[in-house]
């Protein structure tokens, strides 16, 4: 029981580390992998002592972005606007980073493990509901945008608001209709079973990914998932050529800074989740409890710890390039028209989403996988 | 559940609730609306009913309440400043309410109706049971709600779609009628 208490905590601890941690990432990669995207320098000024200079080390701005501009960022003054509703205004960025850090505790980073006779599963919690969880919390990351956009006392903040409510409520649908069809083809809501359903080959070589089953919820949930983290192509609520910075122009400070975290852990949470239900989630290709069982018939033995640790790296390696995905996504595409963002939702995304839920109603109950 | 936990709960819930009646500002209502909905989801998942519970936080503190929340902008409700309504209201008002409150406490103070805890089964309130239940005992009443709100929706889309060559929708509406 106790063991079990702790482990608990301690997983607890480490997804929303993980969580904050890829934030982090993310805000150096906007700083310094637009630039080598753009043909840019970046940031490379900051140091701390000098050394790296003097020893003829580039400075990868690493201090400049993970470091200088959080702490500039929340030793700022923390302005609230004249008229605006105080309460509310102090709320909404917390009431939108906390239905995001919520939801990273279902997300399954590894294979159980053994300590001392108690076998962990590794993810914060193992809910049998836990498609359902994923779908109340994400819809609850709404308000602190809205929020945020009316208490402002400010008209571009309360376009932005309207925007982004319009949007993720939009987006929601198609995102609900991917993880649906996954729910389908794999039979169970919990998510540690749906990446599990993901281990052992197809024809000796094709790992049983969930990509390889549901091509089209993976592009659906890859699209909705962008649209939701309000990321360019989809950043219509805080356009700056034409709402100053949308939803959070009246924030300033350690709020903002909130703010931006909100929208880098929704990134990085969009990428979990394409890992859990489309890229196997912690499952290595071709590793089984026992070791590598290689295509071809060679068999190459691992031990079980090391057969763990390699799923959590698999994990990480997988959420990482997605954020990576993501991050070029944003800095190569231009931002979509308001209309043709709701056409691509409610008429491209919505209906596919529907047709892909019914063919795999059908293929499910022709291929006689119903209890 | 330990029973301290239920009477935060039930505590917390009568609060917000209690809070969507008083304030002023109806954002602020609404957000209690969201606080009582959001602690009665939690006392379904705890009692078990974990579908219900999900369901209630992704349909109405999730998406109808963003409705209000859009009906309130659109409309663009301000802060009640005073009171308001004529006397002869307020009298009847007050009159209905006290009726009301005689009458649930007439119903409720009977002893067979007093609330009793039982256990269910595991897995009661699991999805897998309530889809068992939807697409078998109740399948007619599923399949024609289903056909309601589809028409619904189809109407709602005809009343609110414009005609082509016409900048008024009200125009459309008066085709469509």
């Amino acid at each position: 029981m106790t063991i079990e208490l702790i482990a608990g905590a301690i997983k607890a601890i480490l997804m929303i580390v993980l969580g904050l941690n890829l934030s982090l990432f993310l805000l150096y990669f906007e700083r310094k992998g637009s630039a080598l995207i753009q043909d840019r320098i970046g940031s490379n000024r900051v140091t701390i002592t000098g050394l790296g200079k003097r020893m003829g080390m580039p400075n990868l701005g690493i201090i400049n972005t993970t470091i200088a501009d959080p702490v500039k960022m929340f030793t700022k003054e923390d302005f609230v606007p004249a008229g605006a509703d105080k309460f509310l205004h102090t709320l909404a960025p917390f009431l939108a980073l906390f239905p995001v850090m919520i939801t990273f505790v279902v997300i399954p980073f590894g294979d159980s493990i053994s300590i001392a006779g108690h076998r962990i599963g590794l993810e914060a919690a193992n809910l049998n509901a836990g498609a359902l969880y994923l779908l109340a919390t994400i819809g609850l990351g709404v308000y602190g945008v809205a929020l945020a956009g009316w208490s402002s006392n400010n008209r571009w903040a309360l376009l932005g608001g309207i925007r982004a409510t319009a949007q993720m409520i939009s987006y929601e649908l198609a995102m609900g209709l991917a993880i649906v069809s996954v729910i389908m083809t794999f039979g169970t809501l919990n998510l540690q079973e749906i990446v599990r359903g993901q281990g052992g080959v197809w024809f000796g070589f094709l790992p049983r990914w969930g990509i390889f089953v549901q091509p089209l919820a993976f592009i659906l949930l890859l699209v909705a998932g962008a649209a939701e983290s309000k990321r360019i192509p989809f950043d219509l609520p805080e356009s700056e050529s034409e709402l100053i910075q949308g939803y959070f122009t009246e924030y300033s400070g350690g709020k903002q800074a909130v703010f931006m975290l909100t929208d880098f852990a929704e990134q990085s949470l969009v990428a979990m989740l394409l890992t859990t239900f489309f890229l196997g989630g912690w499952q290595v290709p071709w590793l089984m409890r026992d070791g590598f069982h290689l295509p071809g018939g060679a068999f190459l033995a691992v031990p079980a710890l090391a057969v763990s640790i390699l799923g959590v790296v698999a994990f990480l390696v997988k959420v990482v390039a997605l954020c990576i995905f993501l991050g070029m996504v944003r800095w190569t595409l231009p931002r979509f028209r308001y209309d043709q963002l709701m056409r691509l939702g409610w008429k491209g995304l919505v209906p596919l989403g529907l047709f892909n839920v019914l063919l795999t109603a059908f293929v499910v109950v022709a291929t006689g996988r119903v209890q | 559940m330990p029973p301290f936990v239920y009477i935060f709960l039930g505590a917390l819930a009568v609060v917000s609730a209690l809070g969507v009646v008083v304030q002023r500002n109806p954002i602020h209502s609404l957000l209690a609306l969201i606080g009582t909905l959001m602690t009665v989801a939690i006392l379904f998942i705890a009692e078990d009913a974990v579908v219900v519970g999900f369901l209630q936080i992704i349909v109405y503190a999730g998406a109808i309440m963003v409705l209000f929340l859009f009906v309130i902008w659109l409309l663009n409700l301000q802060v009640e400043t005073g009171p308001t309504g004529h006397l002869v209201l307020k009298f009847f008002g007050s009159l209905g309410a006290a009726l009301l409150v005689a009458e649930l406490f007439s119903i409720l103070a009977r002893p067979h109706l007093q609330v009793k805890f039982t256990r269910q089964p595991a897995g009661y309130g699991s999805l897998a049971s309530l889809a068992g239940k939807l697409f078998t005992d109740y399948l007619v009443a599923f399949e024609v709600t289903s056909v309601l709100l589809l028409a619904a929706v189809v109407g709602s889309v005809a009343l609110a779609r414009k005609l082509p060559g016409t900048d008024d929708p009200r125009a459309a509406r008066d085709v469509a009628s």
